[in-house]
């Protein structure tokens, strides 16, 4: 089977600091993978290359077969037009650290935006579809609240069900939990478990060891812009083979 | 607070009692139909102007903020001259165009919309003075606009970007209705700046409300109780405006805090007790 992600020796600097220092992974269809890592060492950029948030400097990186944000004609290179981009954007799905929902409309009107404003539903049927996602997510009593009234975990919730509501073939999870409160961390988690079991396939940047242990399929351990360390979680977390991840491992279990 | 009342009620009786404010003339004139013309003239230019600045002024702000170099430059000069040069001047430049160009073809700055006409019966004092008001109005709220786009957080941008939209229409469904919070305060402010700019089109003889003041009291010479009549309509406009403001921004604010301010007369209720059905 063709991966839904294959990213061969990708590049991304940011001015003179050079983040991604050459990434190759594959993410297969159906995969749960976690990545883990320092602050800095590049996951969150690498996932936002995934989508075309940031534009890699080199290298090359195919979702479901096909190039992020260039075409290839020959033996160059060409960047989409933004309404292609767009196009692209709409089949992967991100969910990010700090929610970013859209404050100045309510749950409801925030998962149903996408689908009126970029697939043209109407509006009705956007709302009914955006009701049946929020109850996927547990807050069938929560469609009238605007962002502000809502706790972090509901509102990431609100963030999940806003990009499943797109009806995604790829979820990327820019550290889902870390702006959360602990009590709140366990049930945007489970909405994730829920979804890893449908058969999704995601790649979740997080600091949760346990989540990782215990839902992911791979787990991708990241330092200085490169992949330090890839495989099963179980495994790696309890038999670490390279020093990096052993030092990495040994300050945050 | 003595001393407070004390002055004030000095104010009002000097002005009340002192003759040559001729308060029976302003009673005379308040309501008389050149009054009520310039008046509604006033408003006009006053409206028109400012959906004329807003509008243009939307646009060259989302042109400033283009990542084509071209696009940005352009906004940034039409910014440089309209805030560069007095209102007046730019006026009276608009009045006597048509010593510049005597046939003129009109269009939105870089845009299409093609009007062949000759300039001296298309460019009518009201015309001029629109054109005046309005474009010098379009590079103040550029500037406006520019500060609300900035001030919405960039994960705002990413996550719509994220499910798809493009850069206009993030613009138009995201950023810019978020923008508003920012935008209306200020707007408010130059509304209100409008409302009293438009008095300097009396030089290109455009009859609003202070010009048409002006026409009375040339023949009879009671300058003072004219000037007042004009300076009360100003003030009662300004007024309603500051009323629409609140109620504009109450609007915006939406989603924002949890509780929105309350208007006067959800605070009168409260202060009497009156307790209203949910």
């Amino acid at each position: 089977m063709d991966p839904m992600v294959k990213s061969e020796g990708v590049c991304k600097s940011f001015g003179r600091l050079e983040v991604l220092k050459g990434v190759s992974l594959e993410v297969k269809p159906g995969e749960v993978m976690c990545v883990l890592g320092p602050s800095g060492s590049g996951k969150s950029t690498f996932l936002r290359c995934i989508n075309h948030l940031e534009k890699i400097n080199s290298g090359r990186l195919y979702v479901d077969g096909e190039l992020v944000g260039y075409r290839e004609a020959g033996d160059k290179l060409h960047e989409l037009r933004e309404k292609e981009v767009a196009e692209k954007r709409a089949e992967i799905g991100m969910v990010f650290q700090r929610f970013n929902l859209f404050p100045h409309l309510t749950a409801l009107e925030n998962v149903a935006e996408a689908p009126i404003q970029v697939k043209g539903l109407d509006r009705k049927e956007a709302l009914a579809l955006g009701r049946e996602q929020l109850d996927h997510v547990g807050l069938g009593d929560k469609h009238a609240a605007y962002p502000s009234q809502l706790s972090g975990g509901q509102q990431q919730r609100v963030a999940i069900a806003r990009a499943l509501a797109m009806r995604p073939k790829l979820m990327l999870f820019d550290e889902p939990t870390s702006a959360l409160d602990p009590e709140l961390v366990g049930e945007v988690l489970d909405a994730m478990r829920i979804l890893a079991k449908e058969g999704m396939t995601m790649v979740v940047v997080t600091h949760e060891i346990g989540f990782a242990r215990e839902v992911g399929d791979t787990l991708v351990f990241m330092d200085d812009g490169v992949v330090v360390e890839t495989g099963d979680p179980a495994e790696v977390l309890s038999n670490p083979r390279q020093e990096r991840t052993k030092s990495f491992l040994s300050k945050v279990l | 607070m003595a001393v407070v009342l004390i002055v004030a009620a000095g104010l009002v009786s000097s002005a009340v009692g002192n003759p040559r404010f001729q308060w029976s003339v302003v009673g005379d004139f308040f309501f008389s139909q050149q009054v009520l013309h310039g008046l509604v003239l006033t408003i006009e230019l006053t409206v028109i102007s400012m959906v004329v600045g807003i509008a243009l002024g939307t646009v060259l702000a989302v042109m400033r903020l283009a990542p084509n170099p071209m696009v940005t430059g352009g906004s940034w000069f039409y910014i440089w001259l309209f805030r560069g040069t007095p209102l007046l001047v730019q006026l009276l430049f608009w009045n006597f165009i048509s010593a510049l160009y005597p046939k003129i073809t009109l269009g939105i700055p870089f845009g299409p919309d093609i009007v062949h006409a000759s300039a001296n019966s298309l460019i009518t004092p009201f015309v001029a003075a629109i054109l005046g008001l309005g474009l010098n109005e379009a590079a103040y709220m550029a500037e406006i606009v520019r500060a609300g786009i900035l001030s919405v957080e960039e994960g705002q941008t990413d996550a719509a970007q994220a499910l798809g939209m493009t850069r206009i229409k993030t613009m138009r469904r995201v950023v810019l209705p978020q923008a508003m919070r920012v935008i209306i305060p200020p707007t408010g402010n130059e509304t209100i700046s409008m409302l009293k700019n438009t008095a300097l089109v009396s030089v290109i003889a455009s009859t609003d409300l202070l010009y048409s003041v002006q026409l009375i009291y040339s023949q009879n010479f009671k300058q003072i109780p004219l000037l007042i009549v004009a300076s009360l309509w100003y003030l009662i406009l300004t007024t309603i405006l500051s009323i629409g403001q609140f109620y504009v921004e109450r609007r915006f604010g939406r989603g924002s805090s949890r509780e929105l301010p309350p208007t006067p007369l959800q605070r009168l209720r409260r202060r009497l007790g009156v307790r209203h059905a949910v």
